[in-house]
């Protein structure tokens, strides 16, 4: 096993920072009805969003920031709760913007 | 009344493909994109096969965004502390006309989209399709979030991923099954060029793709590393439902695999330049939509046309493929006046008769089998144990028979003999 401390990765924050989010400051693309996610024990959207977004509540609720999304579209796939996660895509021009050479 | 003959949503390589296809037959088409520029919403596990390309675009490869020229492709067997590697490198493929090769995907589907446009085809940027407009069950055109934003078409082309929300829309989807879906992550590391060289062997424009198996703790998937000129990509494609049950985050298992000790000397020192994510159909034939309907076509992620059997990881050339089969389709719909499912039946014969379907059809068992437990897990630990056994010298003892060593290893690793012919079976029907 390598040692960890040779090889130090870059934070979370610092690693989400890198990728270009064009952020529609007037619509969010992705909701999360707090209320349907209160019978949830799984939380798939916590563990499996590659951006980290789900973040669970003390009460049982998820809290949710759409700013920097991939639109992969993982959290809606993986949830099993009924209408808890609506999904479309942001606005033309906004989101996330891949980067060229 | 319709504003163009072609509506062409999303351009990636499929609809890029399929807008070209269009326009150079002198129809009119419209090829929208919700992104600021084609590719800016794409990301991918990285290579691509521009074989189909040759009929398109006449020596692409002398113009196309290329990283580099895959020459070298290895395949690596993993455990935690093992990995067994089939490394196989040609000269021929550093050549015209060049077998596959590494690029960025907002590079590559820029260029194919340029293409279309010099073709005629009417590139729209950062306009979001929200929905089909349907009359009397008919697509005759979409919805997109512009002001007076109806468009409408003789044609609709849905190529808008692998969220397609238009091919559910349309109801050419009967389910969605999170299974058959996996989320590919990647980090893009930077480092100088002639470290990527030293490091893996290559020289010039010559490149590396490192496919991996038994990576991805008890998540169905796999992991890769990819060499750009003076970037590398690495990452790993992990099954959706079980990579939430394990409830380990994707960047963790991509830091473990990038200290795994046959990977981190590899990626020593690659200074984090983007990280990304995308989601996979990963299943191919068995999730694939309907794929026709009165007014409209699916293609690319769209229509889940993403070859995931092991040691064949193909997705561009589907797209571009199946792009190209949909403009042509469309245009023939458009000449004989029918546009009604029946019209446009000629898309699903073309993609039967080439490689598209063909493909899927004869390895429509492996996806499943390459995704099994056994192919994920236990057969790795079992051919690494093996040659672990093989080439370890324990003298004084003499060396154990390969029979004996096979027979060992099998039983330790609870693996039947059914088990075993039954995946060679399947494993042969698609191969063979």
């Amino acid at each position: 096993m390598i040692d960890p401390i040779r090889y130090p990765d870059v934070s979370f924050a610092d690693r989400m920072d890198l990728v270009d989010f064009r952020v529609d400051p007037d619509r969010a693309h992705i909701t999360v009805d707090g209320d349907a996610c209160q019978g949830c024990t799984t939380k798939a959207c916590v563990v499996a969003c590659p951006a980290d977004l789900f973040v669970p509540r003390a009460d049982g609720g998820i809290l949710f920031n759409y700013e920097q999304c991939f639109e992969c579209g993982t959290c809606y796939l993986v949830c099993n709760t009924e209408g808890a996660i609506t999904w479309t895509y942001p606005e033309g021009g906004h989101g996330v913007v891949f980067r060229r050479t | 009344m319709a504003d163009v003959d072609v509506i062409v949503v999303g351009a990636g390589p499929a609809g890029s493909a399929a807008a070209l296809s269009v326009a150079r037959t002198g129809r009119s088409v419209l090829l929208i994109e919700r992104g600021p520029f084609p590719g800016s919403k794409n990301m991918y596990g990285g290579v691509i096969y521009g074989r189909v390309l040759d009929s398109l675009i006449p020596h692409w490869w002398e113009e196309a965004p290329i990283q580099r020229w895959v020459t070298r492709r290895s395949t690596m067997i993993m455990t935690p502390t093992q990995a067994l590697t089939v490394d196989f490198r040609t000269e021929s493929w550093a050549k015209p006309p060049y077998n596959g090769a590494t690029a960025y995907r907002p590079d590559f589907d820029a260029w194919l989209a340029d293409h279309a446009v010099a073709a005629g085809a009417q590139l729209v940027c950062s306009t979001t399709v929200t929905g089909l407009i349907r009359e009397h069950g008919r697509v005759v055109g979409v919805r997109t979030d512009r002001p007076d934003g109806d468009l409408r078409a003789d044609v609709v082309i849905a190529c808008d991923g692998v969220n397609s929300f238009l091919a559910k829309e349309a109801g050419l989807y009967t389910h969605t099954d999170a299974s058959h879906f996996t989320v590919g992550v990647k980090e893009t590391l930077a480092l100088p060029r002639e470290v990527i060289e030293e490091r893996f062997g290559i020289r010039g424009t010559d490149g590396v793709d490192i496919e991996i198996i038994g990576c991805t703790d008890k998540i169905p998937g796999g992991g890769f590393i990819y060499t750009n000129l003076d970037t590398i990509a690495v990452g790993l494609v992990l099954q959706l439902p079980a990579l939430a049950a394990q409830g380990r985050r994707p960047e963790e298992l991509i830091a473990q695999l990038k200290a795994h000790a046959a990977v981190a000397p590899l990626v020593e020192g690659g200074e984090l330049k983007e990280y990304s994510a995308h989601v996979i159909p990963e299943a191919g034939f068995s999730m694939m939509p309907e794929l026709v309907t009165d007014g409209m076509l699916v293609a690319g992620d769209a229509a889940a046309m993403c070859l995931a059997a092991g040691i064949w990881l193909e997705g561009v050339n589907f797209a571009i493929g199946a792009g190209m089969a949909a403009g042509q389709a469309a245009v023939e719909a458009l000449r004989l006046g029918d546009v009604s499912a029946t019209g446009l039946a000629g898309y699903r014969r073309r993609l039967e008769s080439g490689f598209v379907l063909s493909d899927h059809r004869k390895l429509s068992g492996v996806p499943s089998l390459v995704m099994s437990e056994r192919a994920q897990h236990t057969m790795p630990q079992l051919a690494a144990n093996v040659v672990e056994r093989i080439f370890t010298v324990n003298n004084p003892r003499p060396k154990p028979g390969f029979g004996r060593i096979v027979r060992d290893e099998l039983t330790a690793s609870g693996v039947k003999m059914r088990d075993l012919v039954k995946d060679a079976l399947v494993a042969a029907k698609g191969f063979g």
